[in-house]
């Protein structure tokens, strides 16, 4: 045990005030980032952020250069970025939804099995594992073995990314549930199967899915895993075994290019809204839906 | 019948992770045997050269390793002082008032915005601050990929040590007010010591995220293939080199940052393990 030495009331006084006020300075100072950070991407994208973007591909670094030289605003947007995101992302929720789901419930349904603790224990380490490593993965896997980068290849590193991420929000959900529900669904003859689908998943459709929509929003400003795997596309590309672009991976690409330098702003703006407005509705479904 | 079924469904989805996880290692391991024939997994560990020309070909992992853990350490130091005010304005200060969720949500949004987003940030707004302070004269390297990572990282430090802080019990807490203690000598000689197995626990895991965090770093770190210099020096951290270097990479070379990938992974696996048992003592206490 420590001693406490005596000292004056008031200097022990003052100290509890200056511990205070540092607390709450320090506290500010840890937000203060988020609001310049925020106001540094509105202020610099907003003029750029028009129905271009949305419907236009990304122009070529000669017409830009152009444009730049006449005065005019950069031509084209990130429409092949956007189609990009929502195709990546999109089999990625295909992918890793459906497997997460099931590993949670097997995990909340199988508490102490060694089994349980060992796939427990895994899908934290998978939760910690560097996005880039992921990359490499996917590279490994699908690249190579398909002969090129893929929309694809891209899908299985983020679904890498999501999948423990909803393990643990399906596994943490379930727990939470009474005891009771899982039991009275059995008393009255139901069998397991149907007292998962139509007693457990919906009453805690809200946590899931929450986890579910946080994955999403996680992955979704990934850039480094994607480098490796899907590549970038200046065009719209639907197919999955194609070279694929994302928004992040476009910003990337704009980073380097001095003549597109402009749509970073817009196309980061873009990128902050939809991943804010997925935390949003996390937030609300989470809070309609409360066991 | 179908509940066996399903229930034989659900055995083999949870299997998969095993599999998944034992396929990564096999991957990463398997793809690493051109470098270690080459150098031996110790050779490559404590060599710090790094020439891709094909004709004096040489790759050394020393460099990067180095880099990665300065970094990295340099910005947990940063983030201490941040993380742990915020951790005790919500989980001890304003516990359950409605300002600390507000902080709380405010700092978890930090933890959304995308690493490429604070790469931006941090090139176009941080980095002039960088030259202005003298760092260095073009403001990129270790000092301000640090900074940034440190921001990076702050609401993964808070947000679990300040649970864990709330966690601490009320009655230890009113014991010590009730011996005429101040409200920072209860923090300092009650929550604190209660609560620091988790604290430490939630520390090493942001250090984990600093370590892997790619994208950010890689657009701040200056990217120079040499030992760094002091925090005012450039370099360049294993996940960064794997970013800037991956995509033209073939034969030994790939194979070499496969190997940084491998390193890498073992590292973070590593740290989370212990942060794990660190966590698993404070439940047993």
């Amino acid at each position: 045990m420590s001693q406490v030495k005596p000292i004056s009331f008031k200097s022990r006084k003052t100290k509890d005030k200056t511990a205070f006020i540092l607390i709450c300075l320090f506290s500010f100072l840890a937000m203060v980032p988020l609001f310049f950070i925020i106001w540094d991407v509105v202020a610099k994208g907003y003029k750029n952020f028009n129905l271009r973007l949305f419907t236009e591909v990304t122009p070529s670094s000669v017409d830009a250069l152009m444009a730049r030289m006449n005065g005019d605003p950069i031509p084209g947007g990130i429409l092949n970025g956007i189609t990009g995101s929502v195709l990546i992302v999109g089999l990625a929720i295909l992918i890793s939804v459906p497997l997460g789901l099931f590993i949670g419930i097997y995990l909340s349904d199988n508490r102490g099995k060694k089994f349980a603790k060992v796939i427990s224990y895994l899908t934290d380490l998978l939760q910690g594992m560097p996005s880039i490593v992921i990359g490499i993965i996917a590279y490994a896997w699908v690249v190579k073995p398909l002969g090129g980068y893929s929309a694809l290849a891209g899908s299985v590193a983020l679904s890498i990314m999501m999948l423990p991420m909803i393990v643990r929000s399906t596994e943490e959900t379930l727990k939470m549930l009474p005891a009771s529900y899982k039991e009275a669904g059995l008393a009255l003859g139901s069998s397991y199967t149907n007292v998962v689908f139509k007693i457990l998943l919906p009453s805690g459709f809200g946590g899931i899915f929450t986890g579910v929509l946080l994955a999403i929003s996680r992955v979704m400003g990934e850039t480094a895993p994607l480098m490796l795997t899907a590549l970038g596309a200046s065009v719209v590309n639907w197919k999955i075994t194609e070279p694929t672009s994302a928004i992040p991976l476009l910003i990337w690409d704009f980073y380097n290019d001095p003549n597109l330098v402009d749509l970073i702003w817009s196309s980061s703006l873009l990128l902050l809204i939809v991943i804010f407005l997925l935390n949003w509705i996390a937030k609300i479904v989470a809070r309609k839906w409360k066991i | 019948m179908k509940d066996k079924i399903f229930r034989f469904l659900l055995f083999v989805a949870a299997l998969l992770i095993l599999l998944l996880s034992a396929a990564i290692v096999y991957a990463l391991v398997s793809r690493s045997g051109e470098t270690f024939r080459e150098y031996g997994i110790w050779g490559f560990i404590t060599s710090a050269e790094w020439d891709p020309r094909s004709a004096t070909e040489e790759y050394g992992a020393l460099s990067f390793i180095l880099g990665t853990l300065y970094t990295a350490f340099f910005a947990l130091l940063l983030c201490v002082p941040f993380s742990l005010a915020v951790a005790l304005f919500n989980g001890e200060y304003f516990k359950g008032k409605k300002i600390a969720g507000v902080v709380r949500s405010v700092v978890d949004l930090l933890a959304g915005i995308p690493s490429i987003v604070y790469g931006l940030w941090g090139f176009y707004t941080v980095r002039p601050l960088v030259i202005a302070l003298d760092v260095n004269a073009q403001g990129f390297g270790i000092f301000l990929s640090s900074v940034v990572l440190a921001i990076m990282i702050i609401p993964y430090a808070s947000s679990l040590s300040g649970e864990f802080l709330s966690m601490v019990p009320n009655n230890l807490k009113e014991g010590a007010y009730s011996l005429g203690a101040t409200r920072i000598e209860v923090v300092q000689h009650i929550s604190l010591p209660t609560a620091a197995s988790g604290i430490v626990a939630s520390y090493i895991l942001a250090l984990g995220r600093a370590l892997g965090e790619t994208m950010a770093v890689t657009m701040l770190i200056g990217n120079t293939n040499r030992i760094p210099g002091g925090l005012r020096g450039t370099g360049n951290t294993m996940a960064s080199v794997i970013a800037n270097q991956f995509g033209e990479a073939d034969g030994l070379k790939l194979s070499a940052l496969i190997t940084i990938g491998l390193l890498l992974f073992i590292i973070t696996a590593v740290i989370n393990l212990i942060a794990k048992l660190v966590m698993k003592k404070l439940s047993h206490a």
